[in-house]
């Protein structure tokens, strides 16, 4: 029986698994939609925008570790999943985006809606296809699946003309894909793998710094395992929160730019790196050249473009995280004895000494404004045995975020690390609520950040997709205005965001729960109350304006030179601008 | 360094500019690419002359591998090879300056392809110091138009492969 193109795309979601989709239709993608409509296995999420069908279908990805799904349509539907298709292609997030596009016979005619899908998606995607026959079209779709989900996972969008959806073909399903110019390799060089075994247990002061790829290949049980047995401490990227048990007393936290005292000093003088699906960002690395000094470098990431791309390795080992750290827990098991554990035990009393004299601090006065920290702080706690998934946008919140909020599992954070997408974390997190209904799904947000891709609410609502949003409101970029702080002399060029909206109402207009903790001593009721809420809610708690998120390495900085408070100059402008509005103290900070 | 590197690639519509936007989009330098279907036409095969040290060329090595379209990458710097171009340069000649043309063209064995009264067009292949040392010749004689292909090179084939593979003929 012949199918047309929009049938035989659905017939390829459900032959792909899928259950979900998040979509917005336009001319050239009616009969998609209007097939779609006429089933019952997908569900379809209509989204307000689609950089909010792309982020949700992150989310998706993200917390299911399948591969997400968004259509959208021609023209503007493709240059607004542009920055979506962008954050998943930094982040190497499994996404197969489906774009319409105006019949092959207008292509290149300057069509009303028409853009080039593939031109504009071709540097933010893994791959992209141009199906201009109906008869490729299955045969595609499974491709588009399989690369986007294998190897370093990664965003791919296929780019369906109208005209071939409504064209008729025969639909075969392929039950396997060969591309001969796409062979991940899975399998670690077995001499490397033992070279690093040997370095492990030799090593006196070794480190771990484990990225998102231990997520992605679902290597957290190994890790534990590699980590438990060779006493190692374990770095994590922001990325990489979750692929090891942040309350585990081997755990560091987070390194890099806003990283613990701890992670940052430990890598720094560390005599062995052991990098896992990591891939030595700038955010983590700060200045290259002096990065872990004293430190051989293994490298295991299944992307040979990350190795030696922004640093030397000594032992380089291209393969997936799961099968690589099996195959060296299976050495090490052989090998490693007490001994280890006693030379190191130099190493593990300088780390004990590094984090107490600088753990994660801020001061909370009782009466005084509520300051982020805790807001995050009491949040975790209050969750915690509820097994949350948590997303956040961009800036100071996502920071407090990934230095408080100490997940135990992977697959529980949604955040945007390389792009530095604001605006990500609440459809974000409806993505991971749309995949699991029953779970307490949180977006920690700024106020700057949730006001990009506000409009989700309305799908939030109709779709019953009930995200709990806390909002750290300090009216202003807050990130932006740190900077400013310490490197632009308090000019606050832009930074301050003035009227904000009331949360709270803007919530309830768009037929959500909006809450609001003014006081340190309503925080606890607040956050429970949102908690216990089974629709949609904002929590909107205004915080402390000036706080400042520490440690701080500043951009192209050493790893081991944080910056650990506000500079004396600074905090004596802070005092003597007092308890005053962030008008006033606008005013006085910068007279 | 200058490299040339040997790219195998799907011959489909995009491949190019795949290969293109990666090497602007990482500021890889090109210096030339020349591409043209292989012996079985579903492939193509691309030299791209480039520079770079070590680690730049190591880079675009991988990030060519990576790419979905590329079938095979060889950094051609690695072992031997040989490498021509092409070019095809229009020159005027006044009737006093014609015999001097064919004088030089016969010197760097390139062929007429073309003569009208005013010009003449030569075909010279070579490496680019032989193209550069011609161009310098004629120019004197006024260039009209000059076109290049850029390089195409291939690996030389090692001697002691070759041998053994004489004496297996041999033995055949």
């Amino acid at each position: 029986m012949k199918l047309t193109g929009a049938e035989i795309l659905i017939e390829c979601l459900k032959r792909e698994g899928v259950k979900t989709i998040f979509a917005l239709p336009g001319g050239v993608v009616l009969k998609i939609f209007d097939m779609l409509y006429q089933q019952k296995d997908i569900e379809i999420i209509l989204t307000r925008h689609e950089q909010g069908a792309g982020h949700m279908a992150e989310g998706y990805a993200k917390a299911t570790g399948k591969a997400g799904v968004c259509l959208v349509t021609s023209g503007p539907g493709m240059t607004n999943v542009i920055t979506a298709l962008a954050d998943a292609y930094m982040d190497s997030v499994p996404l197969v985006c489906f774009s319409g596009q105006v019949p092959t016979s207008l292509i290149g005619n300057d069509a009303f809606q028409e853009a080039d899908n593939v031109g504009l998606s071709r540097p933010c995607t893994k791959y992209n296809f141009l199906v201009k026959d109906v008869n490729d079209l299955a045969t595609t779709i499974k491709e588009a699946f399989y690369i986007a989900t294998t190897g370093r996972p990664g965003p791919v969008l296929v780019d369906i003309p109208k005209d071939v959806s409504m064209a008729k073909a025969d639909f075969s399903y392929p039950s396997s894909v060969s591309i001969r110019g796409y062979n991940p390799t899975y399998e670690g060089n077995k001499w490397q793998i033992k070279q690093a075994a040997e370095a492990i247990t030799k090593a006196k002061k070794p480190i771990l710094y484990v990225g998102g790829g231990v997520v992605f290949s679902g290597a957290s049980q190994e890790l534990l395992e590699l980590a438990e047995m060779t006493q190692i401490p374990v770095d994590m990227t922001l990325m990489g929160l979750g692929a090891f048990p942040g309350e585990h007393p081997l755990s560091m936290g987070m390194m890099g730019m806003h990283g613990t005292y701890q992670a940052n000093m430990a890598v720094h003088y560390s005599d062995l790196v052991i990098a896992v699906g990591a891939r030595f960002d700038d955010r983590v690395t700060g200045k290259v050249s002096e990065f872990c000094p004293y430190a051989k470098i293994i490298h295991i990431d299944i992307d040979p473009t990350s190795i030696r791309k922004n640093i030397n390795v000594d032992i380089p080992i291209v393969g997936d995280c799961k099968t690589v750290l099996r195959e060296m827990n299976q050495i090490l098991r052989a090998t490693v004895n007490g001994e280890q554990k006693e030379f190191r035990k130099p190493w593990w009393d300088q780390i004990r000494e590094w984090q107490q004299a600088h753990p994660l601090t801020y001061q909370q006065e009782k009466d005084g404004p509520i300051k982020p920290q805790l807001v995050v702080k009491r949040l975790y706690e209050l969750t915690k045995d509820r097994d949350p998934i948590v997303s956040t946008d961009v800036g100071q919140h996502q920071m407090w975020a990934a230095q408080y909020f100490k997940l135990a599992k992977p697959n529980r954070w949604l955040t945007s690390g390389g792009l530095g997408t604001m605006g990500f974390g609440f459809p974000a997190a409806m993505g991971a609520q749309a995949a699991f209904r029953d779970r307490l799904v949180l977006c920690i947000a700024g106020d700057g950040s949730i006001q990009m891709n506000m409009q989700e609410m309305a799908t939030a609502v109709v779709s019953k997709l009930p995200v709990k949003i806390i909002i750290l409101n300090n009216r202003f970029h807050g990130m932006v205005r740190q900077w400013q702080d310490l490197f632009y002399e308090g000019r606050y060029a832009s930074s301050y965001l003035d009227t904000t909206p009331d949360f709270v109402k803007l919530a309830e207009a768009y037929g959500a729960v909006g809450l609001r903790a003014n006081k340190v001593g309503e925080l606890d009721g607040v956050l429970k109350e949102a908690i216990a809420t089974d629709k949609p809610v904002i929590v909107d708690v205004p915080t402390y304006p000036y706080e400042n998120c520490y440690p701080m390495i500043p951009a192209g900085g050493c790893n081991h030179e944080m910056i650990l408070e506000d500079p004396p100059e600074l905090k004596k402008k802070q005092s003597q601008a007092g308890a005053v509005t962030p008008e006033e103290k606008d005013t006085v900070l910068t007279a | 360094m200058e490299h040339i590197i040997a790219v195998t690639v799907e011959n489909k519509f995009g491949v190019l500019s795949r290969i293109a936007g990666l090497f602007s989009g990482r500021g890889f330098n090109i210096e030339s690419l020349s591409v043209a279907p292989t012996l079985d036409p579903s492939m193509s095969q691309m030299t791209i002359v480039t520079s770079g040290d070590e680690r730049i060329i190591e880079q675009i090595v991988k990030q060519l591998n990576k790419l979905i379209d590329v079938i095979k990458v060889v950094d051609l710097n690695e072992s031997d090879f040989v490498s021509r171009e092409t070019a095809l340069i229009k020159v005027h000649t006044r009737s006093e300056d014609r015999a001097e043309a064919l004088r030089i063209a016969d010197i760097f064995r390139a062929n007429v392809i073309d003569s009208t009264p005013a010009t003449y067009t030569i075909e010279v292949t070579g490496d680019p110091q032989k193209i550069e040392a011609i161009i310098n010749l004629l120019q004197p004689l006024g260039i009209k138009e000059l076109t290049r292909t850029g390089r195409v090179a291939v690996a030389r084939e090692s001697i002691r492969s070759a041998g053994v593979q004489a004496k297996k003929i041999a033995r055949e």
